[in-house]
């Protein structure tokens, strides 16, 4: 068991002619992921990696059947694809896209409203399910099958959180980056859920960082709701107020949205806050080990 | 990116929003120019820096006569202006602008951002003009008004409208506040704002809804679309070492501290800061080189850093995703050849591509101190610069 994807999903590559694409493309393959054809406008009939390429993706979809798309478009035109994708009636959509206008996601979600896929991203390094799926840009090595869930607003950061527990014998079940940006198809909420209800997963990591108030909202509905562990860590305790920190979401703006505030509240709610991110494995380990989940988690 | 008051003023004007008249001057003779062809009984000197709070830093002046413009323009142009915005350096004032003074009735505040709760545009508006937002929203929150606003359908009449109302913008002007508010969400998404601020708002003697000050951010995303905003940018307002990085699309903001940082992905980069002042050192800065950098973006990225003559120090902390660690360290090895390394450098890879990149490092020569992890290499970069 998993979130979102497992070993049987197939995904169609949007922008697939892309550099980019082509060696995520592989890396995909290479990692067992079921990459079933690609879409660049104009290019169909062409190849990549072995990978049949379509125009569009109402006829990738119609000859593959696949039911997700990873999203590698250009950031002018990745609202477009999205759109596509969600025409195309895909359960799942993941935009590794960054840079997208914020207007454009604004149109975009507004559009989802009532549809039936699920867009995770933008800006993102989409999801991973170790050992069977690996639909995004992450580096597949680092992942070792277990029990603990990943949820995450930065790419890097989720990388990091993964090798920590790895390295200490702790497998995971999926890791779900959400983006940084402002307006996204997937919130903490909807990640921290399904891992609650995924049978594989024994305890959740989730990984926020400055801007906005999503942390808080989750934690609050953690303390309502989720039934497993969370450890919880959030990335610039020391950036300057007023700064787009790199993420276009990450901007601490009328004293809202700083790290202290998250920590504060996520404390409250019962979330265990690791105080560096080096130590996002051990606290971990630390609150599994005070719910008698130590042993059971323990994967290699 | 951020405009000066004037070049929003503009924007909104062709928008159809009342702004007063006005005119930029870069020297004293042109803003008493200006004053003249206004002809206004009352003008007014406003400083234009990328700022707020320039009223209480003594950068905006009332003038009854071409002296008093004379006066105060000599006195504002080239002063350093502090606000609570500026930072304690100040900002040098460049440019001004004369305006026509107005006959004052009522202040009101009007705003326009993206609410990331709901994924919309939303308008506020409050009767508290003048003071900052936030204060209101501290102090008397019941006195802010907010609509959300429908993408496809846009600010709707009757929002405006209660807006207008509820602010208790008097009857005989609604229509003009309406058409206001709506010129004003027009501007917003046709120009890809990521702020518009009408603080004050402002009613007049005379009959008139204005805007007295504007304050318009743009989304930095959707700049390629937005060729005569790109144009307005104001480099004297910018940090230099951010303005180099901009030109290599690497994301760069300059602090305080003597430890040089390059990192790759924003979260990343943001908690390699946390972990070098937890470990009782300070950063240099902020820098995510991004997922698509090339070698040759790196070696910028990294003379950018050497650049800063407070760096002592400098930490790569890479964990390659979409970013490849042979990229980067190609990139360090080609900066340095260039431009010479005398200061402690520690490198930790991990990710895509990390053998070949320890491989380019240590084949390299250069005298770097590699980590096995972001503590590790946090600790060992604090310890020697110290």
């Amino acid at each position: 068991m998993s979130v979102y994807v497992n070993k049987d999903t197939k995904v169609i590559v949007q922008g697939i002619t892309g550099g980019t694409a082509k060696f995520h493309t592989k890396q995909m393959l290479e990692y067992g992921t079921k990459i079933v054809g690609g879409v660049t406008p104009k290019k169909g009939g062409s190849e990549v990696e072995g990978v049949p390429v379509f125009n569009t993706m109402q006829e990738a979809v119609d000859q593959t059947g696949a039911t997700a798309s990873v999203i590698y478009v250009p950031a002018p035109f990745a609202a477009d694809a999205i759109i596509e994708a969600v025409d195309a009636e895909l359960d799942l959509a993941i935009c590794i896209t960054e840079h997208i206008p914020v207007l454009d996601m604004v149109k975009v979600k507004r559009y989802m409203e009532g549809k039936k896929t699920r867009l995770i991203g933008p800006n993102c390094p989409g999801v991973i399910t170790a050992d069977e799926s690996k639909i995004g840009i992450m580096p597949g090595y680092i992942h070792k099958k277990g029990h603990i869930g990943v949820v995450s607003r930065s790419g890097t950061l989720t990388y990091e959180a993964v090798h920590q527990l790895s390295e200490a014998g702790y497998g995971q079940t999926s890791a779900v980056g959400i983006g940084g940006d402002p307006v996204n198809g997937t919130d903490f909420i909807d990640v921290l859920s399904a891992f609650n209800e995924d049978a594989e997963t024994e305890a959740v990591i989730m990984i926020g960082e400055i801007g906005g108030t999503a942390e808080e909202e989750a934690a609050e509905w953690v303390k309502a709701n989720m039934t497993k562990p969370v450890v919880g860590f959030i990335g610039g305790a020391t950036a300057p107020p007023g700064k787009r920190m790199g993420h276009a979401g990450a901007i601490i703006s009328g004293g809202k949205g700083t790290a202290a505030e998250k920590i504060r509240v996520m404390n409250e709610c019962g979330i265990q806050v690791a105080e560096t991110p080096a130590v996002m494995g051990e606290t971990m380990i630390k609150v599994l080990e005070e719910n008698g989940l130590k042993e059971k988690c323990k994967t290699h | 990116m951020n405009i000066h008051e004037y070049q929003g003023k503009d924007i909104l004007r062709s928008y159809g929003v009342i702004v007063p008249k006005g005119q930029v001057a870069y020297t004293v003779d042109e803003a008493v120019e200006a004053a003249e062809k206004l002809g206004s009984s009352v003008t007014v000197v406003k400083a234009q820096i990328h700022a707020g709070g320039r009223g209480k830093a003594g950068g905006v002046k009332i003038a009854k006569n071409l002296d008093e413009v004379r006066t105060y323009a000599d006195e504002i142009l080239g002063k350093t202006l502090v606000t609570h915005q500026t930072g304690p350096e100040g900002k040098e004032v460049k440019r001004l602008l004369i305006e026509e003074g107005c006959d004052i009735k009522k202040e009101y505040y009007v705003g326009v951002v993206l609410d990331r709760a709901t994924s919309r545009v939303v308008m506020m508006a409050s009767e508290e003009g003048g003071t900052e937002i936030e204060e209101v929203a501290e102090a008397t929150p019941e006195k802010i008004f907010k609509e959300v606003i429908d993408p496809v359908v846009g600010l709707s009449g009757y929002q405006a409208r209660r807006l207008a109302f509820n602010i208790n913008i008097p009857n005989e002007l609604i229509g003009k506040a309406v058409k206001f508010m709506t010129s004003l969400y027009n501007a917003f998404v046709e120009k890809d704002c990521s702020i518009a601020e009408i603080n004050p708002l402002v009613t007049t003697g005379d009959g008139e809804v204005l805007a007295l000050d504007a304050k318009l951010n743009f989304d930095d995303n959707a700049l390629f679309r937005q060729k005569d905003i790109q144009e307005l940018r104001d480099l004297d307002e910018e940090d230099e070492k951010e303005i180099e990085a901009s030109k290599y699309d690497l994301s760069y903001i300059s602090l305080n501290g003597n430890i040089g940082c390059m990192v790759n992905g924003a979260g990343l980069a943001m908690s390699t800061m946390d972990i070098i002042k937890h470990y009782g050192g300070d950063p240099a800065n902020f820098l995510d080189v991004g997922g698509g950098a090339t070698a040759e973006k790196v070696t910028e990225a990294f003379k950018i850093i050497l650049s800063d003559s407070n760096v002592k120090g400098i930490f790569v902390n890479i964990f390659g995703g979409i970013m490849k660690c042979d990229i980067i360290a190609e990139g360090v090895v080609e900066a340095t050849k260039q431009v010479g390394l005398e200061i402690p450098l520690v490198v930790r890879l991990e990710g895509t591509n990390v053998d070949l990149g320890k491989k380019i490092l240590n084949e390299s020569g250069l005298n770097i101190t590699s980590a096995d992890s972001m503590a590790d290499g946090a600790e060992k970069i604090v310890s020697m610069v110290k």
